[in-house]
């Protein structure tokens, strides 16, 4: 018998994993940032489980948590507003959305897909 | 006349944000103007809270809203958190000094949508700095990470240029990366042990595996922001294209301030995980970040992006004090007629100083050689290496700025990095890990190396004299002088910074550890 605390932790657990092997795996900038949108409901999600598990004092939940999801969230919607409105110019100049590996781009001219 | 000292620190907060809100009010025009006059008075708030620590021989305290910490959130500055003020406060207002030919806006001229960004962002940049040295509370910590990440990335690609944007996508992948786990350890420690207060989890965390993976989490997160050795991919691309005003502040502040945190998190909020084998883990990262990052900073054929693996290579030493303050324990103390106790605290001390003094020198050092490198770049119109022959008579003061810096990177004697790296030295020697002793020596010896292929030709090339493009104004050079001296001079205050390091200090690393 699984208790519904368990059954959230566990799927944050697996929303960070699914979010950590897509962030460091897939090459693609875009599939990065949603990736890193996948872990961040996972650590939201355990904020939301560690609220009710600190419950143990009596009241119905531990309102600590809950609070620092909200900056939480806010935080990760600027973060995410700013990846895209990066990538979106990046595509703009070079008529590509992706990011050559290694740091061999900084001396090379970058190619330009347009013009 | 004395007010309450505490209220400095809330002062060190609020004049940033004071300023980023009135420059957003009236415009780019007057932006550089706020932002230097605000950095004056910040000035002044950063001595004069080093000069309040000092005198209580205590950590100010100040709680938000005189809610006390168990229910809020309270700022605190000990004797590091000032140090780094007061750092950040001098190459904050060196900048602004610096940029002011590149951002202000000259007389008779429309204002720029660039100066505008520029000026907001550096204040930005330097509220989130000292919200991070002054926070003690691991969610506060979280939320001045990410404004200075957001801040640092805009600054990064202020050109707007396609590879710049590449290298700020990056940069700010790798930083969401670092903050996420560093959340996830946050979470993870507060469903432990129910709080998120330093002060209060420094008594209640105990060495158990919930601890310990909360502690490779958010090391692992905040060495992603530090861009120490294996996750330092993105440091140098965004260096190669970031205005040198930009470059400045970032190689010397932002990224000491995740690793200001790394030190928090294990010697203030952890203090019971720091075990010998930890300790030794962290330092054999920094040794290859020393090794790796020199080697390839000689490999480097533009001089930005050599300095920019230069300081790839100078955080490196930051990461060797754990070991030197957390001794192993089988140690055969050179101090026999001290007793061990003593002798240990001894030890910790000078490798604390050494770690600090290290860490503010390469701050000065490291933004001048940026400035000097964009002065050059600007007079010459390139940075490639290969051909700055003889550029030391064009930029007399820009290339003896940069060669005295080099000085306090390579830890020649009398410079700030000198007495870095001998405290540094004298501590592996006593507690009998030599091998960090030549891990500290040979990097030396490839800084040197790696300086020598710039100043050589610089200072010896031929005699024709290079092409100057366009002429530097004097009081810039004067600037990224006044700078690297302030990196040498440190060499001579380190018997003061001594006890400063160590005021309020809450655990005491290295005397109650067995």
């Amino acid at each position: 018998m699984i208790g519904a605390t368990t059954l959230f932790g566990l799927s944050s657990v697996v929303l960070i994993g699914l979010g950590l092997f897509g962030l460091i795996v897939d090459p693609r900038p875009l599939r990065k940032i949603l990736a890193f949108n996948l872990l961040g409901s996972g650590v939201f999600l355990l904020f939301g489980v560690i609220a009710r598990r600190g419950a143990g004092a009596g009241l119905n939940s531990d309102p600590v948590p809950q609070a620092l999801v909200i900056t939480g969230l806010v935080v990760a919607f600027a973060a995410t507003a700013l990846a895209i409105a990066l990538l979106l110019r990046l595509f703009q100049e070079t008529g590509q959305a992706t990011l050559d590996t290694e740091s061999s781009s900084s001396d090379a001219p970058v190619p330009s897909a347009d013009s | 006349m004395m007010p309450d000292p505490s209220n400095l620190l809330i002062l060190a907060l609020v004049l940033p944000v004071m300023g980023l809100l009135l420059t957003l009010v009236v415009g780019g025009r007057y932006a550089g103007h706020i932002a230097l006059l605000l950095m004056l008075v910040g000035l002044t708030v950063a001595a004069a809270m080093v000069v309040s620590v000092v005198r209580a021989d205590d950590a100010l305290i100040y709680p938000l809203g005189g809610w006390t910490p168990p229910l809020g959130v309270a700022l605190r500055a000990d004797g590091l958190s000032a140090i780094f003020i007061l750092t950040t406060a001098v190459v904050v207002g060196a900048t602004g000094i610096f940029a002011r030919a590149e951002f202000g806006a000259l007389p008779g001229q429309p204002e720029t949508r660039t100066s505008l960004t520029f000026w907001a962002l550096l204040l930005t940049l330097w509220g989130a700095l000292n919200l991070v040295f002054l926070s003690n509370d691991l969610f506060s910590l979280f939320v001045a990470l990410e404004l200075l990440t957001f801040s640092a990335i805009p600054l990064v690609c202020l050109s707007g240029r396609a590879e710049t944007l590449a290298a700020g996508l990056r940069y700010l992948l790798f930083a969401l990366f670092g903050s996420v786990l560093y959340l996830l350890g946050a979470v993870l420690l507060y469903g432990a042990y129910g709080t998120l207060d330093i002060g209060l989890l420094a008594e209640r965390v105990r060495p158990e595996s919930i601890t310990w993976a909360v502690a490779a989490l958010m090391t692992v997160g905040l060495m992603a922001k530090t861009a120490v050795f294996p996750l330092h991919f993105w440091l140098p691309p965004a260096h190669a294209g970031a205005p040198a005003a930009a470059s400045a502040v970032l190689s010397a502040l932002v990224i000491k301030a995740s690793l200001f945190l790394i030190v928090r998190l294990w010697f203030d909020v952890m203090p019971a995980l720091m075990t010998p084998a930890a300790a030794q883990i962290l330092a054999a990262l920094g040794a290859a970040a020393i090794l790796l990052g020199s080697v390839l900073a000689l490999r480097q054929a533009r001089l930005k992006l050599l300095i920019a693996y230069s300081t790839v290579a100078q955080i490196g030493y930051l990461f060797l004090i754990f070991p030197l303050i957390v001794r192993p324990e089988s140690v055969a103390f050179a101090a026999a007629d001290l007793s061990t106790e003593l002798a240990a605290t001894v030890v910790s001390t000078s490798a604390w100083s050494g770690g600090v003094l290290q860490a503010v020198s390469h701050a000065f050092a490291k933004a001048a050689m940026f400035m000097a490198a964009g002065l050059i770049a600007q007079s010459l119109g390139h940075d490639r290496i290969a051909d700055l022959s003889s550029i030391g008579r064009a930029l007399p003061i820009t290339v003896l700025a940069f060669a005295l810096a080099g000085m306090s990177l390579m830890g020649l004697p009398p410079s700030g990095g000198f007495a870095a790296k001998w405290l540094l030295l004298s501590a592996t020697i006593e507690t009998g890990q030599w091998w960090w002793a030549l891990v500290i020596l040979g990097g030396g010896l490839l800084t040197g190396g790696y300086l020598f292929r710039v100043l050589a030709p610089a200072l010896f090339g031929s005699r024709e004299s290079v092409a100057v493009r366009a002429p530097v104004a004097r009081y810039r050079e004067v600037v990224v002088l006044a700078l690297a001296l302030c990196s040498v001079l440190l060499g001579f205050v380190r018997l003061g910074t001594f006890d400063l390091v160590q005021i309020g200090r809450m655990a005491k690393a290295g005397m109650g550890l067995p």
